[in-house]
């Protein structure tokens, strides 16, 4: 069994929900990101989602895409992430981590090759926003074989025939799309958001995570209510952005933004 | 192979290119395009209404012209020129969103978008949108925007919404990006009218398909004049629109030679082009799998062209699938070629071509002369040059 699927069954165990925050790889500069990694298991996050510099990211709202642009000045690329992930990976052998991104540096490096790096620099999950199962299947292939999760989207239009599918060739979580928009979109609708993964949980077995729109620890706890897993990216980035030029002043922050939805996500229904 | 060709495949693919590489939340606008799209194609009503806005609104059939004096003093094959230029609002970009705007309306739609370059694409949209009473809004390259000050002006005559787009290279991928980012945000009420044969499935096919008009005329105003199929087809590619609407119709054709021209830009060897079929190679942007300008490391690298319609990263799949097979040839002008080409048609027709058709004028001046007089040579004059006055005016370093 994958190390994602083991901590989610476990967190399953004990009640608890997945707090899972996304950074993008060498923002602001390359070697931030393993310690901020580090920072942010100690602060009590489940599953890390790195995200991996795209020139063009296209299901992006502006935040992430700056922080691309910031990474991509450092020549941060897919390669590099990955040496971070093993870096990452030389002190934390327990902590799944997902990398997040866009088709076409995967098939720069070519499906096998990219399969093979990510699991020897200990990757879990892949999620790649720009591919869909009907293109996908091939590179799903190549990771299952390596015990790596193919991480699929959902959105609030997804039909039961894509909730069906989604639960067919993906593993390890499903991402819920929140709302209709590009990432850090201030328009997070609860009621929504409830419907539809009650009608999701008719189709699927997977834990869902929810993302997209949360951005603080009040909504982190509604989420986790509702939910396996709150997925929190550009509020954290957002910190990066707000101190460039105290990039340990932006890690506090951070840290205790995270803290904060650590601690109203263990005390729901309290 | 082009004997009997069928491309794309049910789910948008051409070989290895074209396909559906969208988010999740964009499968499902997309799948009730391509059925709409399925539908009205063959629905009589639809075919009739656009074939008058064809022929009353945007002045169909566009004349195909015999370039006398310029095929003289090339000294070689009979240059026929495709008027594409002649049409309603100036280039063959109106073909399409004509065609697409109509199936927004009958899909219910309210509020078109589009990306543009040089802005043809973007006053084409503008148009059908103020003529259907649709909201509009254009995304558009900040630096395009200052380049093609007078479409801009003219979209926002026409009642259009320009956005300035300030991310990655403010040009014509970084307006597709936001234009994907609209779209993602306004599903429910809004249809998105892509300008070339790129995005996902089903955009190239349907866009070639809206395109196809200018090859189908071509290929019987050539009959008319000439009593046979032309010998060589020439047109310029960014995304490949107006090309694979001469193309398309002569693909299985074999004996007319095509040539696709993309922009070379300070030229291929010094990397600073817009030539992806030359020198790029096979990649995922924007929805489709095609050839693409990029680095080792997969990220989409700066493209430079003369010509605000070619700077673009990738090309229409279907394009790249005509070049693995060997079906059309793909050749590159550079900026300074182009002009050559700008200043030829201008000065031996009178005819001031657009910079984009400037590529394909320049590659005809290289061809011409190696065939003879009894061969034809068809060019796409894609679009008129009154969009380049300015940028013209100042290389020559004239105050406008």
């Amino acid at each position: 069994m994958s190390r994602l699927s083991t901590t989610l069954e476990a967190l399953a165990k004990t009640g608890r929900k997945a707090l899972i925050p996304f950074v993008t790889a060498g923002d602001p500069y390359p070697e931030f990101t393993v310690p901020l990694m580090h920072a942010m298991v100690v602060a009590g996050v489940d599953i890390i989602e790195l995200g991996v510099p795209f020139s063009d990211p296209m299901a992006d709202g502006p935040v992430i895409q700056r922080a691309s642009e910031r990474a991509l000045a450092h020549k941060m690329s897919l390669r590099r992430t990955l040496l971070l992930a093993l870096e990452f990976r030389r002190t934390n052998q327990t902590t799944p981590l997902v990398l997040m991104g866009y088709l076409n540096p995967i098939e720069a490096m070519g499906y096998e090759e990219f399969a093979n790096a990510a699991q020897r620099a200990g990757v879990d999950g892949i999620l790649t926003v720009d591919l869909p199962p009907e293109e996908g299947t091939q590179c799903a292939e190549l990771l299952k074989a390596r015990d790596i999760d193919p991480i699929f989207l959902l959105a609030p239009n997804s039909s039961v025939e894509r909730i069906q599918k989604m639960d067919t060739v993906g593993s390890g979580y499903l991402y819920y799309v929140s709302l209709k928009g590009v990432t850090g979109a201030g328009h997070l609708d609860i009621a929504s958001v409830q419907t539809k993964v009650a009608e999701l949980r008719l189709h699927t077995q997977l834990p869902v995570a929810v993302g997209f729109g949360v951005k603080d620890a009040a909504t982190a706890k509604t989420i986790a209510g509702l939910a396996d897993g709150v997925v929190v990216g550009s509020a954290l980035i957002s910190k990066i952005e707000g101190n460039l030029d105290s990039p340990e002043q932006a890690k506090k922050e951070i840290i205790e933004l995270l803290a904060s939805m650590r601690l109203a996500m263990d005390t729901l229904g309290a | 192979m082009t004997e009997n060709y069928t491309m794309p495949d049910a789910r948008g693919h051409f070989g290895p290119y074209g396909g559906m590489f969208v988010a999740e939340t964009l499968i499902p606008p997309i799948q009730e395009l391509n059925a709409a799209y399925q539908h009205y194609l063959g629905d009589p009503d639809f075919i009739a209404e656009l074939d008058k806005d064809l022929q009353y609104y945007v002045g169909r059939p566009s004349p195909l012209y015999h370039a006398e004096r310029w095929s003289r003093e090339l000294g070689g094959a009979q240059i026929y020129l495709k008027r594409e230029d002649l049409n309603h609002t100036g280039s063959h970009k109106i073909n399409n969103t004509v065609g697409q705007a109509l199936l927004a309306k009958r899909m219910g739609k309210t509020r078109i978008i589009a990306e543009t370059g040089a802005g043809q694409h973007g006053v084409a949209t503008a148009t059908v949108a103020a003529r259907l009473g649709l909201e509009c809004v254009v995304y558009m390259g900040a630096v395009d925007v200052t380049r093609q000050s007078l479409n801009v002006y003219r979209m926002k005559l026409l009642g259009a919404t320009v956005v300035a787009v300030e991310s990655g290279s403010k040009t014509l991928k970084d307006a597709l990006n936001e234009a994907l980012r609209d779209w993602v945000t306004n599903v429910d009420n809004t249809f998105y009218i892509i300008g070339t044969v790129a995005g996902p499935h089903p955009y190239p096919a349907m866009v070639r398909d809206f395109q196809a008009i200018i090859g189908r005329e071509t290929k019987q105003q050539c009959l008319d004049a000439t009593g046979k199929l032309p010998d060589a087809l020439v047109a310029c590619v960014g995304g490949g629109s107006n090309a694979i609407g001469l193309f398309y119709p002569f693909i299985n054709d074999t004996q007319v030679a095509m040539y696709g021209v993309e922009a070379a830009g300070d030229g291929i060897e010094t990397g600073r082009h817009s030539a992806p079929l030359s020198a790029g190679r096979p990649g995922v942007l924007h929805g489709n799998r095609t050839y693409l300008m990029a680095d080792d490391d997969g990220e989409i690298i700066e493209t430079h062209s003369i010509s605000a319609g070619l700077d673009y990263p990738g090309v229409g799949p279907e394009h790249a699938w005509l070049k693995d097979t060997g079906r059309a040839h793909y050749a590159s002008i550079t900026d300074n070629e182009a002009l050559e080409g700008f200043y030829a048609l201008t000065r031996m027709e009178g005819i001031i071509p657009a910079l984009e058709s400037s590529h394909a004028m320049a590659y005809t001046m290289k061809l011409a002369p190696t065939l003879r007089p009894e061969q034809t040579i068809i060019v796409n004059l894609s679009g008129r040059g009154d969009k380049d006055m300015q940028t013209m005016a100042k290389r020559e370093g004239i105050e406008l």
